[in-house]
């Protein structure tokens, strides 16, 4: 177990990058604590498995540095980093028994049988697959297969790091999301630091005490599900997060005040004066329909079971509010009302508007 | 102009892979295919699309049987969970090949791809190949390939499942609308009962190469006929627990127990099976009539926006979804309020009485 | 009740056709061979199982059989490890790779004949490259058409030279097909290279190890002419394997009953040992 340091790392999988548009990662600087459950957040692209790669040792940083408790690994093979990796396709020692794959790990370093035993059983105990222990691995389903492969990356107890790459990917939603809660509650019994690399936000969201949110290999923000959710730090952040995503809406500032469509609309606080492009961020959470507001046209409604999202056109910008209850028909003009306290301006993506100090 | 299925069934060797299955499917809205993998949707779409043979009943098209019929006569399309392009072709070359196929005039598959490519947002692509494309716009190609095809059935084998969380939404969210006025049955299979309900239309419920529910979506998730759909149709997964009914109150054990109202009061006194939705549990009690109940927290889950927390009582273990944040530590005891207004009651055989 | 499409039978009729005429019809002719005597002008007296018996009790066919399971045991302990070790040390990805494919499938697309002719030149003593190098410049008395070692070694080397890329190319195949997620978890897992090779390689390459075995024994115990082309059989009948023993009684002596007897039973065996090859090497897969 290890507090691990990214410090100024770039990487570019070209020979000799030019500009930043080269570059796969741009500066990463991050401080991971000993013993947290971490997620690498973003679309396809964005970085978050290049800089993972580069954690296992799988992929050498063209600059920066890694340290694990202080130490400097950057220079150090996979196999001497004392980390585990479970990879997004499940990966199997097919000849060998359930029972072998994952006492494999511990044997290729010298741990004595009775210890191997010990540990297998513990983990096979907390993954509910004792019964399987004897059987050929080859023969499992995908989602045993991709258990026995976590178990592998858990069955060491002196890993610096676990990490999990897409892992849920061939599984089936509905068993998604018992492994999901599986391995949240492993991360709570076991407490070793866990990385878990997704696109899927919900996944990055429940599993993780902290979320990196990633975009063109830059970090975007930082922070705990709640502080991305409620106060995304750029508008990507907004829109990669929740579902349907944040509602942007273009904005003009005058002053302290932003107005929308030539309307005003209450922000949550203040905002520091300055040029460029002013955007409103609300999410659909937050936007009710009321009596008197915004004025907008419903263009479609889905019901999704426990709630609908209607979507309505208020000029020619889209804004998605979540109902409870009773809904509008299409077509009908209806009026948002967007709650002030999580009304937020963003200028030139970034947020602009500052909690609780009054305009 | 529908797509009818008649006591189907298909059998590979000695396994069944569709029982007796009898549909109509009908154009203007989607027909979801929802169900677990190896439910039996794939099978039910190469079914359907004449890609395997069935082993009994009879399928028309448009009142025409099309039972034994080959693919290539049926007029279909099928776009499939992997990207299935041709790898030399152009994007526009590889939405004009079925016209090409066909024989179609010149100036008329012009016409056709780039409506197609419009509708789809691939008209700066159109001379790229495959591999120069994103993931999301090679499934759009694919899907470009559907539409200007001009099929009588387009079936959609789940056809975002390889996409970004992101781009699947984004995706999705365009479908309904792309197939809307096409007059083309449309047939959708997805293991997300979020998806069937984002898409809305109307859902088969599979399960075991079975439908066991079909009929308008929204519909069939607040009135599921077995407990089976009712699991099939839920994510996270539905409560369900023993209970016993005696005069006018259900009882759960562990001194939890309410008082029946509505149709549910006058069932017979005897054990049933109740199931409810995790969202129907709540930390917070907002209603006096909502039934305390304590467990033991074990796993919780905080999304940003929802907080799920798997709690033990006696041998069973519950799911409660809440919006909003709440913070749970686990191992404690504590109160959560189920509403009993929002209980399904099923039959020991499993079917819905209440 | 179903009607079953027997359409598929049309397609199967000109292969059905083609395998009849090539191999039943020449089979049944050997059968017919096998049990009777001719002198000629198509006169055949009965024999019966007389001349499957006098091959099984003869001292020649049993040293010819000797010989041939020497000779494919030989060759197999060689060019499957050997094969094995070349496309484990073969580049996986660049600019190497069409080169190594290339080099490997050149000795292969040589005629059999040529192989032999090629070999025969390259080993004389007085102008061969090999045959000149070794007797005149490393002086070592390298001679094969009068020293059966020598005979032997060549006969193998030049086998090993032709058909070791088969198993190269198939081996090669199987594992560029295993995802680099293996290699990473194994690195990860902290295992050795022969852990890798046992418990990832091999298990992936099994499939096409096997077919690549059953393919060299089936060529190797049927081997004519090559060694026919570079020995003759010999010297004296050190290098006579089966299949040139057999064309010497058919062809040669004409004694074609027994000729046609040692035939069936040669098939009989090759036959025989492939079904067992295939058997042991799949036997664990059902499991």
């Amino acid at each position: 177990m290890a507090k691990i340091t990214l410090d100024k790392l770039r990487h570019s999988y070209m020979g000799n990058p030019k500009g930043p548009e080269d570059y796969a990662l741009k500066e990463i600087n991050l401080d991971w604590q000993d013993g947290g459950a971490y997620a690498l957040l973003g679309p396809s692209g964005c970085g978050k498995s290049t800089l993972l790669n580069i954690i296992s040792g799988l992929l050498q940083p063209s600059e920066g540095r890694i340290l694990f408790d202080g130490e400097d690994v950057t220079g150090l093979p996979p196999d001497r980093r004392n980390i585990a990796q479970v990879f997004q396709f499940p990966v199997i020692y097919d000849t060998m028994t359930v029972y072998d794959n994952l006492a494999f790990p511990l044997r290729n370093r010298g741990v004595d049988e009775a210890r191997v035993a010990s540990r297998v059983a513990e983990i096979a105990a907390m993954l509910e697959v004792t019964e399987m222990l004897k059987t050929r691995a080859s023969n499992l389903s995908p989602d045993n297969k991709q258990k026995i492969s976590m178990g592998r990356g858990l069955v060491r107890d002196d890993v610096n790091v676990v990490m999990f790459d897409e892992p849920l990917t061939v599984i089936d939603p509905h068993l998604k999301w018992k492994l999901r809660s599986k391995l949240k509650e492993l991360h709570q019994r076991v407490k070793v630091t866990m990385i878990y690399v997704t696109h899927d936000q919900t996944e990055a969201l429940t599993f993780a005490d902290q979320v990196v949110v990633m975009q063109d290999g830059e970090i975007v923000q930082i922070g705990t599900p709640v502080e991305l959710f409620e106060r995304p730090a750029h508008t990507f952040v907004g829109h990669f997060i929740g579902s349907p995503g944040m509602n942007v809406l273009p904005a003009e500032l005058k002053g302290e005040t932003a107005f929308f469509n030539g309307a005003a609309v209450t922000l949550e606080g203040g905002v520091a004066p300055g040029a460029g492009r002013h955007e409103i961020g609300i999410r659909p959470e937050f936007v009710t329909l009321a009596a008197t507001g915004l004025p907008a046209t419903v263009r479609k409604v889905s019901d999704l079971g426990r709630h609908s999202v209607v979507e309505a056109i208020a000029g020619d910008t889209r804004i998605s509010a979540i109902v409870e209850g009773a809904v509008p028909g299409q077509g009908e003009t209806v009026h948002l009302a967007f709650r002030p306290d999580q009304t937020r301006l963003y200028r030139d993506g970034w947020i602009a508007s500052e909690k609780g100090r009054a305009a | 102009m529908a797509l009818e299925l008649q006591a189907i069934t298909k059998r590979v060797g000695q396994v069944t892979h569709i029982k007796e299955t009898t549909l109509v499917l009908e154009p203007g809205r989607f027909n979801v295919l929802l169900g677990e993998t190896g439910s039996g949707k794939t099978s039910l779409i190469k079914a359907m699309a004449g890609l395997d043979r069935v082993a009994s009943g009879r399928i028309l098209m448009d009142g025409k049987d099309v039972t034994g019929m080959s693919p290539q006569k049926r007029n279909i399309s099928l776009v499939h969970q992997f990207f299935v392009n041709y790898p030399h072709m152009t994007v526009f070359d590889n939405i004009a090949s079925p016209l090409r196929v066909a024989g179609l005039a010149k100036s008329e598959i012009q016409g056709r791809v780039e409506a197609a490519a419009d509708v789809l947002q691939l008209r700066p692509m159109l001379h790229r190949r495959p591999h120069e494309l994103s993931g999301g716009q090679q499934q759009r190609t694919a899907l470009a390939r559907a539409i200007a095809k001009e099929s009588t059935a387009v079936f959609l084998d789940e056809p975002l499942a390889n996409l970004d969380y992101k781009l699947r939404e984004e995706l999705r969210d365009q479908l309904p609308d792309l197939f809307a006025g096409r007059g083309a049955v449309v047939v959708y299979a997805t293991s997300e009962p979020a998806e069937a309900l984002m898409l809305g239309g109307r859902t088969a419920l599979m399960q075991d190469g079975r439908v066991t529910q079909f009929g308008p979506t929204a519909e069939i998730f607040r009135n599921p006929n077995t407990l089976t759909s009712a699991k099939v149709f839920s994510d996270p997964p539905i409560n369900s627990a023993p209970v016993t009914k005696k005069g006018d109150r259900m009882e759960l054990g562990h001194g939890v127990g309410w008082a029946l109202t509505g149709a549910a009061a006058g069932l017979k006194d005897g054990a049933y099976t109740v199931a409810i939705r995790p969202n129907y549990i709540s930390p917070v009690r907002t209603d006096r009539a909502h039934v305390p109940m304590t467990g033991t927290v074990q796993i919780t889950e905080l999304s940003g926006s929802e907080s799920t927390a798997h709690f033990r009582m006696g041998a069973e273990t519950w799911v409660s979804l809440a919006p909003g944040v709440h913070p749970y530590r686990v191992g404690e005891d504590r109160e959560f309020f189920m509403d009993p207004a929002q209980c399904f009651y099923f039959a020991p055989d499993g079917a819905f009485v209440a | 009740m179903r009607k079953v499409n027997q359409k598929g039978w049309f397609f199967v009729l000109p292969v059905l056709i083609l395998v009849a005429f090539n191999a039943l019809v020449p089979m049944m002719t050997v059968v017919n061979y096998s049990v009777q005597e001719t002198f000629g002008d198509n006169v055949f007296f009965w024999q019966g199982l007389d001349w499957f018996q006098q091959i099984l009790r003869s001292e020649r066919f049993h040293a010819a059989l000797g010989r041939q399971f020497l000779f494919t045991a030989m060759i197999l302990a060689i060019e499957v490890p050997l094969g094995v070790i070349i496309a484990l040390s073969m580049p996986r990805k660049g600019f190497w790779v069409p080169v190594c494919l290339v080099t490997m499938a050149l000795p292969m697309l040589i005629p059999w004949n040529v192989v032999g002719a090629m070999w025969n030149i390259f080993t004389l003593p007085d102008i061969g490259l090999l045959g000149y190098l070794m007797n005149h410049t490393l002086g070592i008395d390298y001679n094969m058409t009068q020293d059966p070692v020598a005979a032997w070694i060549t006969v193998i080397v030049m086998d090993v030279w032709h058909w070791t890329s088969l198993v190269v190319l198939l081996c090669y195949a199987g594992l560029v097909s295993i995802p680099d997620a293996y290699y990473q978890a194994a690195k990860i897992d902290g295992a050795s290279n022969w852990s890798v090779f046992r418990y990832i390689q091999l298990p992936k390459m099994k499939q096409v190890l096997t077919i690549a075995v059953l393919l060299r024994f089936m060529d190797s115990f049927n081997i004519y002419t090559e060694p026919f082309v570079l020995t003759g059989g010999g010297p004296g009948n050190s290098t006579t394997l089966l299949s040139i023993d057999l064309v010497k009684i058919a062809l040669g002596q004409f004694d074609l009953g027994p000729a046609a007897a040692m035939s069936l039973i040669y098939f009989a065996i090759t036959l025989f040992v492939s079904w067992l090859f295939y058997t042991l090497m799949t036997r664990n897969d059902a499991k």
